[in-house]
């Protein structure tokens, strides 16, 4: 691995709350801060809210992602979260999915068993094992992944399969789900966002025993040639992760059927959207409200 | 000597223990006392008491929601007249070893959100914690004050035929049912006296002053008097009434999520007086519900910080959040084994045989033997009904099999175990019946230890036949006597009596939403009365079809329309095309508003308001005052669609609305929460007073005669005036009556002086003053001379309008004003939000 390799991105994240009533209090959490990886480098982040929060905490969550707790105790008509970071992304160690174990070896280390005495990454990764807020383990999950796994197949192998078929399936529509649509109705009807090809695809594993998370990110986006960068066009991403006992996390993008390298963001993962939501709260008042989010990824 | 026939046709069952008889009939040795005095009773009398008991539930007004509908009526509690006895020696054994088991669970908490050794040694499956949604991850690595996780804890217990007991399940969130086990002995020891004292049953007291010592000395409050409150879903839940009862009798207000503020990490309740920081809670409600900041967005029930202010170390909750992650019953296979590592001694009270499927040889032992076993979720969040191996035909056991090998972590089998049985009274066949029973402990902590409440809640099946015992679907209970072992007969003496602030705390600060309730209970409930007798003048009046009327029921239809009873009702059809509908001149207007929930501000939409503040007031009211707005509720159910029967339920709506009233002055402690009611009262009627009367003063000399009569009927002075006067009404002597007489508590000037006695009582407890002294107002209408009325000739009313108009302004101005000073804090409605 070479560091010439390294990308480097300004990544500005904007969240805009306008509401109709004051609000007298908010309870806000943010997983904003991109994570330091052995391939991912934070030179720079900062968060600046306004308006000033009452209380502002910084904290690590139970899957070791960065979060900060804000309160802000003063009425306010809106409420803007701005995270700026700088980070460099270099490129992971290659793993050939045809040399992964077979999938089924996978599923049985991950299996309890009396006596059982897991090493800590097995341990870990029986975290992301079973059904979550946001992700299913179903039988008809494991059947629609089915002849993706067959028999002796090498894990990877078989989990790439799994996202070219999703990919191949579902559509991309941003106005066909929203952040709590469950999955199995995407499932039904076959479009929505990345959020929702991350679930289904977590699901499918999960559903087949494998481990797999849930990774919010972002994605560096190519302008149409000849056009510039617009700012704020992107959105937040998502994508997933499968544990492979002895390479550890691999990630998989099934929304774009690649397996991210040097365009993809990593900021936290957890079970599904509900562990690394990037903003959630809770407000007393406020009446009607309005949101805006705006995203840069920017190479620099 | 007493035998199972003195039980009439009481059956033995070989198959099943009897908690009362030894298989040959003859009662056990420690139930010899209550079996004689039962057989000495006889039928009649036994048929009596099961009637007092039956009437000391009803009028306790214990009572227990199957379905939690707001508006169904409550089911009373049931409690059989025969309580259950335990013998002391058996009791040593029981207490002894759920005190053990509660210990041992606490201890398992700690190491599921602390260190994590146990799931690293494979003494538990990853699934049954990982998989479980009450597993709270935003838990993990907070440590609760004392380490003390588990505070209040109970355990299901079942006896096979062979007498030994079993543990079928385990209650560690926010146990239910203690309270309802203090009920019971309340209700039916009264029947026993002397027995209850020659045995020396146990008392229960003491078992609550050790929970309230336990939290009130390990609340982080820094040398403050502990606050303790208990944390309530709310009324809809099922055992509501029980909630109210327990935080009654442990001297703690009875809090909802909305009634508390996380601020700076710490928690308050928020009251008339201000906010109040708490430093403990009792909670009732459910794990994933106390944070919506950090839990399910999809409910707001909960305080939104909590579990960052727990983490800060600044409240103490009990049980601690997550603890319900031992409710599953996965679990119970694995506990003797945790039980050596974690306390280094064999588990004292064996769990009934179960299975977790999860385990491939668990698995195909429980596929080949499925008709001997039941399988039930492992979660109680899959909301799935325990399913008999034995009453499923071959195909649904394929299919069952099937579903256990797709998800096989998510079952456990068990056995099933014949429970014991007791006889419990009948009152419909007159003798005593075999039925089965369960048994419900509880435990507290106390120190390093847990004390076992000598006591409990025995559950009882509702028929003969049934083998599952739950609430939910209905059944009785019966109270559980806990037989001294003649070492410490008076225990309840042995103990200091609670410290004064202990007791005074949950009756001082009244919580900003109940107050709110209580001054919109005031306002409707006048407000009903009002537009009840509003209404009824209208409708005499249409009946009789007297041209003579017309004046009148135009005036009576302004005021309607000010009191917005003639909008048409909202309907989607209508309103999508904006089509105006023509005015309604005939009655149906008129019985739209007395009887359809649809007509926005007509009777039964009003009457729901008042019902859904009333319901949030349980704890309140007397049981009486509850039933009368019930009763009003129901008033106009049943009716046609005609306008004789709308006058029929206004004579029923009127009365009940008044006496209302009635339980307003004399049935409700007079504390500064109460003001809020009467103030609300007084308001309400002022505004439909001077709006009424303004109608009247404005119009011409002979017009205003003919409509005085019904405004005197619809101010309810009509009575009085007849009395004062024996003459046709007039306009001078009855602007006397309904305005200025300070003696009539039906006058604008009754009102003005009863606000300002009740501000000024406020002004002293909570120190405030409203912008507009009432006084003025009332001053300038004390200084109005009637005699401008006198010269008939020369229009006089509108000095008069112009005061009563500031009347019903100063009526709304105080409203919102109380509204913003008292209640913004309570009423918003916090709401989450999601950004990706």
């Amino acid at each position: 691995m070479s560091p010439n390799n390294a990308r480097r991105y300004k990544v500005d994240h904007y969240t805009a709350y306008r509401y109709s009533e004051p609000v007298m209090l908010s309870h806000q959490q943010l997983h904003l801060a991109p994570r330091q990886l052995d391939y991912q480098a934070i030179h720079a982040h900062e968060v600046v809210v306004k308006p000033a929060p009452t209380q502002r905490r910084q904290l690590t969550d139970p899957f070791g992602n960065p979060v900060t707790e804000i309160a802000i105790e003063a009425a306010h008509r809106s409420l803007d979260i701005i995270a700026r970071s700088t980070v460099s992304v270099t490129e992971r160690p290659t793993i050939e999915a045809a040399q992964t174990p077979a999938w089924e070896t996978v599923r049985d280390a991950l299996a309890y068993r009396a006596a059982w005495q897991p090493p800590a990454a097995l341990l870990e990764a029986t975290q992301f094992l079973f059904e979550s807020p946001y992700a299913r383990v179903k039988r008809i999950l494991r059947a629609y992944a089915e002849n993706c796994f067959a028999p002796g197949q090498p894990v990877l192998s078989a989990a790439v399969a799994l996202m070219a078929k999703i990919h191949g399936e579902f559509k991309f529509d941003a106005g066909a789900t929203n952040v709590t649509t469950p999955v199995m109705k995407f499932f039904e009807q076959k479009r929505g966002v990345c959020q929702d090809f991350t679930h289904l695809m977590i699901s499918c594993l999960r559903s087949t025993g494998l481990a797999a998370r849930y990774v919010s990110g972002y994605l560096l986006t190519h302008p149409a040639p000849g056009k510039p960068r617009r700012v704020g066009a992107d959105a937040s991403h998502a994508w997933v992760a499968l544990f492979i006992p002895g390479e550890g996390w691999v990630d998989l993008d099934p929304t774009n059927n690649l397996r991210p390298a040097l365009e993809h963001v990593t900021v936290s993962w957890g079970r599904d959207f509900s562990d690394v939501t990037p903003l959630r709260g809770v407000i007393n008042g406020g009446g009607e409200q309005t949101l805006e989010v705006k995203v840069t990824v920017e190479p620099i | 000597m007493a035998d199972a026939k003195t039980f009439m046709n009481y059956q033995l069952n070989p198959d099943r223990y009897d908690e009362v008889f030894e298989a040959e009939g003859r009662p056990r040795r420690h139930w010899t006392r209550l079996a004689q005095a039962a057989r000495r009773t006889g039928r009649t009398a036994l048929s009596r008491r099961a009637r007092t008991i039956r009437r000391a539930v009803e009028q306790d007004g214990v009572t227990y929601n199957i379905y939690g509908d707001p508006k169904g009526t409550d089911r009373p509690w049931e409690v059989d007249l025969l309580p259950f006895v335990i013998s002391s020696e058996e009791w040593q054994f029981l207490s002894r070893a759920v005190a053990q088991r509660a210990r041992l669970l606490n201890l398992l908490l700690a190491d599921l959100y602390g260190a994590n050794r146990l799931l690293a040694d494979g003494l538990i499956p990853p699934a049954i914690i990982h998989g479980h949604h009450n597993y709270l991850w935003p838990c993990r690595g907070i440590e609760p004050p004392a380490g003390r996780f588990l505070h209040l804890y109970a355990c299901d217990l079942a006896r096979s035929p062979d007498g030994r007991w079993w543990v079928i399940g385990d209650r560690t969130q926010g146990p239910s049912g203690a309270g309802y086990a203090v009920q019971n002995r309340l209700i039916v020891t009264p029947q026993y006296e002397d027995i209850f004292r020659a045995l020396g049953v146990q008392r229960l007291a003491n078992f609550f002053r050790t929970l309230q010592q336990q939290l009130a000395a390990l609340a982080p409050s820094n040398g403050e008097a502990p606050l303790v409150a208990l944390l309530t879903p709310g009324p809809y839940n099922e055992t509501y009434f029980e909630q109210v009862f327990l935080a009654r009798y442990l001297g703690f207000p009875l809090v909802e999520g909305s009634d508390l503020t996380v601020r700076d990490n710490r928690v308050y309740l928020k009251t008339l007086q201000g906010l109040k920081r708490v430093h403990a809670l009792l909670r009732r409600l459910d794990d994933e519900y106390c944070d919506p900041a950090a839990l399910r967005t999809d409910s707001t029930l909960g305080v939104a910080g909590l579990i960052s202010a727990a983490r800060a170390g600044n409240v103490l909750i009990a049980n601690a959040l997550g603890s319900g992650v031992l409710e599953s019953p996965a679990l119970l296979g694995f506990l003797p084994a945790i039980c050596q590592k974690l306390l280094g001694e064999p588990l004292a009270l064996p769990s009934v045989a179960t299975w977790w499927c999860g385990e491939t040889p668990a698995l195909k032992h429980v596929i080949d033997h499925l008709p001997e076993l039941v399988i039930k979720p492992a979660f109680a969040s899959m909301k799935l009904e325990p399913t008999f191996g034995h009453s499923l035909d071959s195909a649904g056991r394929t299919a069952l099999a099937a579903r256990l090998r797709a998800t096989p972590h998510a079952f456990v089998a068990q056995e099933r175990v014949r429970l014991s049985q007791a006889p419990a009274w009948s009152e419909e066949n007159q003798q005593f019946e075999p039925r089965v029973v369960g048994l419900r402990v509880y435990a507290t902590a106390n120190g390093d230890s847990y004390d076992v409440m000598p006591g409990g809640l025995a559950r009882v099946a509702p028929e003969s036949a049934v083998e599952v015992i739950t609430m939910q679907r209905g059944g009785s209970s019966k109270d559980v006597w806990v037989l001294g072992d003649g070492s410490t007969p008076w225990q309840s003496l042995l103990v200091p009596r609670l410290g004064a602030h202990n007791i005074v705390r949950g009756g001082f600060y009244s919580p900003s939403r109940a107050v709110e309730n209580l001054f919109w209970m005031g306002r409707y409930a006048e407000r009903i009365e009002n537009i009840g007798r509003l209404l009824r003048s209208v409708g005499q009046r249409l009946t009789e079809s007297d041209p003579a009327h017309l004046a009148t029921l135009k005036v009576l239809t302004i005021l309607s329309d000010k009191a917005r009873l003639r909008e048409p009702i909202a309907n989607t059809a209508v309103s999508a095309t904006r089509k105006k509908s023509p005015p309604d001149l005939g009655p149906n207007w008129l019985i739209t508003a007395v009887a359809d929930p649809k007509a926005a501000n007509g009777i039964p939409a009003t009457t729901a308001r008042l019902q859904s503040c009333a319901t949030q007031l349980r704890a309140r009211m007397s049981l009486d005052h509850w039933r009368t707005v019930q009763r009003l509720a129901h008033v106009h159910e049943q009716s046609s669609p005609t306008l004789e029967a709308s006058l029929a339920i206004l004579d029923r709506v009127i009365p009940v609305s008044t006496a209302l009233a009635g339980y307003t002055f004399d049935d409700m402690t007079r504390d500064a929460a109460w003001r809020f009611l009467v103030i609300g009262r007084l308001l309400e009627r002022m505004a439909f007073l001077s709006s009424a009367i303004i109608q009247v003063v404005g119009l011409a000399h002979e017009d205003c005669d003919a409509v005085l009569g019904a405004l005197l009927e619809i101010g309810n002075v009509s009575m009085t005036y007849r009395v004062r006067y024996q003459r046709h009404p007039e306009l001078l002597p009855v602007l006397d009556l309904m305005v200025l007489d300070e003696s009539n508590p039906h006058s604008v000037c009754f009102q003005l002086a009863a606000l300002g006695n009740h501000l000024q009582q406020l002004n002293s407890q909570l120190d405030f003053w409203p912008v507009n002294d009432p006084a003025s107002i009332l001053q300038a209408l004390r200084g109005f001379d009637l005699a401008a009325f006198e010269d008939i000739q020369v229009p006089q009313g509108e000095p008069l309008a112009a005061l009563l108009a500031a009347c019903e302004r100063y009526a709304y101005g105080l409203s919102d004003e109380l509204t913003q000073r008292f209640f913004v804090h309570a009423g918003e409605r916090s709401q989450t939000s999601v950004a990706a």
